[in-house]
């Protein structure tokens, strides 16, 4: 059986694809969006955080870590990256949850059994399962063996991606999915590249390739002040969609700074201050845009 | 919301409840006077008599639906004979903070000089004490269980569709033929039934007596009213008071006015649990709305305006305050009728008419306190009626609560009702199951299960008043596995709730015989035929309830144990004790550990939840079908209404990491902060609860407003429903909750563990995000709230 590498299952996901879903959450992906919303997802290297708000200050993970890899500060725990060996003793022992690491290799097996607890919800409300990050093609194997299991369970498959994958494989997955949750970001190949560290042509090139090939897909755009948001972007966004075959539906997903609080406590640097959050306003224009192609536009997931 | 029902709205609203000495004054009065004059059935039927009679008539501007137990809207009247209020409450009531209640000095005086000397020694609540034994007297006083009879008579009740088929005049008919056939020869209790029929005919006659006197008051204010359209309206009111109760209703207006004056009958009769309650109003008055439709009397606005003039009176009636009060606590006003609103019909079909809509649409634009509603929903109720159930929902008000129907036939059923009779029943209270106008459904008290095991964890000893109350099961550090442990809860719970039974046995043989409900009986079916009272096993159904508290706080104190003593041996049971003893105190690591490393129920894990489900099975066996006095039996019941917070007061640490004095879970939702992983997952823990096994059970969810702000969440929100349906279970309430609640979050983000909150794209639970983003969310919902 396959293993990968997750870092969430949520449970009553309502705004990742129809009805009521659970998401599972791949760790790693292809690009590194300036404005990326699940960084614990970029990737796929287990990460340690400390949530110093719980800690007790009791001690309990400095005693039993085999590596002494924590020290007990006035601050709460010290914890060194360099020696620490990811056997997790530290999140085992300790009693209020301070210690906590983003990552797990589970076998898909183990991930079936979760999803499948909650077959109740997606049968009354048209629901299923999801499959995001990260980037889930990152670790295809893994994928298409979730996607098979659940192609037997008979429970509805959305696939949400970068759309940055070997076309061969996309096209596998493509054959076992109910719906791709498919980000486009931008048209310019250069900004594309500036901000998110790819260019799109294998993006724009995959995209067409599974609309020809009968892919139902719902377009997710990020609206990002300053990267995507401007007239110009859209009318090729709007253009570029309604020539692909059968793709109608687009999201807008305006940027939020919720991620925040998760770059600092992953350490990492955030880039997301220098973004501006999109007015309502600026994203009924976009939405009004987009619609002036014939796509059908909604705002929010 | 029209001109007139804003006004008579806004007047409800802000009008003070105050204690009525009057109505305590006519019984002393008439007791002083009657008492051993007749039979108790009798007695008690012309004391409601002379109240009819005598009570103060109120008809207030632009009222449509007449009629109050009090001399005015929101005089709260009292029942001494039930229980007195001694001069100290009253103080109390006149001057605490929360749900205070004015006392005029002349209500105290009257207290003073006639009412108390009378009744001290002479109450229902005074017999119950005198006639219960020693062990219930220190079990229910450490709080291992309450007693409801001790403040208030036994109820419950709920109505069929009998009243707007009979009036009074119908069912003194059958009271005269009851009468002729008592068979004197055979029957041994053929006198007695004959004194409960004359008591249930005097009452017919006191009830159109009081809509007689009605009838005579609009009259007067009829020739005195200078404008003409209030004119008319009065003189309608005199003919519909002419016409109910004494005769069945003939249109819409009087069907609501007949349902009122019995509501006020078997409110000013006694004091029962939960007023009364109109049960399916929806199907009552759908024939009658229909009717007027077809031959023009009625068009859809003046029905809702009649609908919403009947909610007025409910909020005009605030709960008769309990005595033997103290200043801390606060109670509350709402005296739980709680109207079905959907469900199925007898034969089966849907139950769902434009009545029912209409009745959503008066909930959201009235959201008074009173009364209170819900919606039954059957595998046959329309989508667009639940989904209009959700939008309401949606506003926050807490209301209305979320039945399946479907369920609550099943329950019934298995109860041994009929089919037919299951369906025209429903719920009542909080979540209480029975068959409407057909049952008296008696809940008896609140258990303390946590405590049980508290016992079983100090062979027998309360904690925290360090009396012996329970049994011996033997010392705790002796027990060398969990089934020991076990065992020993099985066996204290048999003993406790035996006690209770017993001593519940007593009480109702009290009531029987010094309290019985004539007026009452009179509408419920088979008390006629049996020549029986309400009280005395008249109804065709006779069912007492016990409701179980805590068993998410006992399930989990299980686990815990079961892990971490039993199984994992990381903690002896000595260290545990000591710890509970102490309130962790200085064992924080330890308490944390058991919070956050025990499997608990709530979360899908079957761990925790065969816990749960041996722990129910356990409950079924000690209470389901041991016998009541009536020829029926106890079933139980899930629900905590608001008495896991005093059952918590009362109960030392747990061992779940619950610290002493805090509440308990309540209902049968997940100890506070227990569920982590969303709605899904409780429901389907709550799903493993064999639940047609009970009369009811209760679950609480908690969502922010903006989960449910889009027709897409209004969607989810009513799938979810139906999920959980699906898996049987009985109840859901949504909390969609505010910013203060937000506040509260914050600051004990423990007992919001469960609160999910929508961020941008997706939902996440609020106490997971950082305290930046909870600024932002409670700044947006505070903006969105304008």
């Amino acid at each position: 059986m396959t293993s990968g590498v997750i870092f969430d299952i949520k449970k009553f996901a309502i705004h990742d694809g129809p009805g009521i879903r659970t998401t599972v959450f791949f760790k790693g992906c292809p690009l590194a969006c300036w404005w990326c919303h699940n960084p614990e997802g970029l990737t796929i290297a287990e990460q340690h955080i400390h949530h110093p708000e719980r800690c007790i200050g009791c001690g309990e993970c400095v005693q039993h870590c085999p590596q002494n890899a924590i020290e007990l500060s006035d601050k709460g725990c010290l914890w060194d990256n360099e020696s620490c060996i990811r056997c997790k003793t530290c999140v085992q022992t300790c009693p209020s949850e301070a210690h906590e690491f983003i990552g797990q290799t589970v076998t898909a097996g183990e991930v079936v059994d979760k999803i499948k607890k909650d077959i109740v919800f997606y049968d009354e409300s048209r629901g299923g399962v999801t499959f995001s990050g990260g980037e889930p093609l990152m670790q295809v194997e893994f994928l298409l063996e979730l996607l098979d299991a659940c192609v037997q369970l008979d429970i509805h498959r959305t696939v949400d991606t970068t759309g940055y994958a070997d076309a061969e494989l996309l096209l596998s997955v493509a054959a076992r999915t109910d719906l791709f949750l498919y980000d486009l970001k931008h048209l310019d190949a250069e900004k594309h590249r500036n901000y998110t560290g790819v260019s799109n042509k294998k993006i724009l090139d995959n995209l067409k390739l599974i609309a020809q090939h009968g892919a139902k897909v719902n377009i997710r755009i990020p609206i990002i002040p300053g990267f995507n948001a401007d007239d110009e972007n859209i009318n090729h966004t709007g253009e570029f969609i309604s020539s692909l075959s059968g793709v109608r539906d687009v999201s807008l997903l305006p940027y939020h700074n919720a991620a925040k609080s998760k770059y600092s406590r992953l350490g990492v640097h955030c880039f997301p201050s220098e973004i501006q959050i999109p007015s309502k306003k600026e994203v009924h224009d976009i939405a009004e845009r987009l619609e002036g192609f014939d796509l059908q536009v909604k705002i929010g997931g | 919301m029209n001109e007139r029902v804003a006004r008579l709205r806004k007047m409800s609203f802000e009008s003070e409840p105050s204690i009525s000495a009057e109505r305590a004054l006519l019984v002393t009065e008439f007791y002083k006077e009657n008492h051993g004059k007749y039979s108790l059935p009798v007695l008690r039927a012309l004391n409601f008599k002379n109240l009819c009679e005598k009570k103060t008539i109120y008809i207030g501007e632009n009222e449509l639906i007449v009629g109050e137990r009090g001399p005015f809207p929101k005089a709260v009247s009292t029942f001494p004979e039930l229980t007195c209020h001694s001069i100290e409450d009253f103080k109390i009531l006149d001057s605490r903070d929360m749900t205070r209640y004015g006392v005029s000095d002349d209500a105290i005086e009257i207290y003073k000089q006639t009412i108390i000397p009378y009744w001290q020694g002479r109450t229902m609540r005074d017999r119950v004490f005198n006639n219960v034994p020693a062990e219930w007297k220190s079990a229910y006083e450490v709080g291992m269980f309450t007693e409801f009879m001790e403040q208030r008579a036994p109820g419950h009740t709920t109505l069929d569709g009998i009243i707007y088929n009979k009036g009074m005049l119908d069912f003194k008919a059958e009271i005269a033929e009851a009468l002729a056939k008592l068979d004197y020869l055979r029957d041994p209790q053929a006198s007695d039934k004959a004194e409960e029929l004359t008591a249930m005919d005097i009452c017919c006659d006191a009830a159109i007596i009081f809509a007689e006197r009605h009838a005579d008051l609009a009259e007067k204010m009829a020739e005195k009213e200078t404008n003409p359209e209030r004119k008319e309206e009065l003189k309608r009111i005199v003919a519909n008071c002419r016409r109910v109760p004494a005769h069945a209703p003939g249109d819409f207006w009087e069907a609501l006015q007949m349902y009122w004056f019995v509501h006020l009958g078997t409110i000013t009769e006694l004091n029962g649990w939960d007023a009364m309650n109109p049960g399916h109003l929806d199907q009552h008055l759908y024939p009658f709305y229909e009717r007027g439709l077809v031959d023009e009397t009625l068009d859809r606005e003046k029905a809702k305006e009649l609908i919403a003039c009947l909610w007025v009176k409910f909020n005009n009636h605030p709960a008769p305050p309990k005595v033997g009060v103290t200043a801390k606590e606060s109670g509350t006003y709402n005296d739980f009728t709680n109207i079905n609103i959907g469900g199925l019909k007898r034969d089966g079909s849907d139950g769902v008419n434009d009545v029912s809509y209409m009745m959503l649409e008066v909930i959201d634009e009235m959201h008074l306190l009173q009364p209170g509603t819900n919606v039954q929903i059957s595998h046959k109720t329309p989508r667009r009626f639940l989904k209009a159930a959700c939008r309401v929902i949606r506003k926050g008000y807490g209301y209305p609560s979320v039945f399946n129907t479907d369920e609550v036939v099943m329950e019934q059923v298995r109860a041994g009702k009929t089919l037919e009779d299951a369906r025209e029943g429903g719920c009542s209270g909080c979540i209480e199951t029975g068959a409407f106008g057909k049952e008296a459904y008696i809940l008896t008290g609140y258990l303390n299960i946590p405590k049980i095991l508290e016992l079983v964890l100090s062979n027998g000893m309360d904690q925290m008043s360090g009396r012996k109350v329970g049994l011996e099961t033997g010392d705790p550090c002796g027990f060398q596995n969990f089934d020991e442990l076990y065992d020993a809860f099985v066996k204290q719970l048999n003993y406790i709730v035996d006690l209770k039974i017993k001593a519940n046995n007593t009480i109702e043989r009290m009531y029987a015989a010094y309290a019985p409900a004539p007026f009452l009986s009179v509408v419920i079916a088979d008390c006629i035929a049996n020549g029986k009272d309400y009280y005395n096993g008249g109804p065709r159904y006779n069912t007492n309830y016990i409701q179980c508290c805590g068993i998410g706080t006992v399930t989990d104190s299980l686990s815990a144990i079961k892990k971490h003593v039993f199984e994992d041996k990381v903690l002896t049971m000595e260290q545990l004790l000591k710890a509970l003893k102490t309130n962790f105190k200085n064992e924080e690591a330890l308490r944390l550990r058991l919070f956050n490393k025990t499997p608990f129920y709530g979360n899908d894990d079957d761990y925790a939840d065969a816990i749960m489900q041996r722990v129910y099975a356990s409950l079924v066996e000690a209470i389901d079908g041991k016998p009541n006095t009536k020829g029926s039996q106890y079933h139980l019941n899930m629900l905590s209404t608001t008495c896991h917070v005093y059952f918590g007061k009362v109960l030392g640490a747990s061992a779940n990491g619950r610290f002493a004095g805090t509440p308990i879970s309540d209902g049968t939702s997940p100890s506070h902060g227990a569920d982590r992983y969303g709605p899904t997952a409780v429901i389907k823990s709550l799903g493993k609860m064999d639940q047609s096994k009970s009369g009811g059970t209760l679950l609480n969810q908690r969502f922010l407003p903006s989960v449910v702000e889009d027709e897409d969440g209004i969607e989810k929100l009513a799938h979810l429903i139906r999920s959980y349906f699906k898996l049987n279970g009985h109840h859901i309430q949504f909390n969609i909750v505010d910013s203060k609640t937000l506040r509260k979050a914050q600051a004990t983000p423990n007992e919001y563990r469960d609160l999910l909150v929508r961020v941008a794209g997706y939902s996440d639970y609020f106490v997971d995000l950082d305290q930046h983003h909870q600024e932002e969310i409670i700044a947006r919902t505070e903006h969105d709230s304008f």
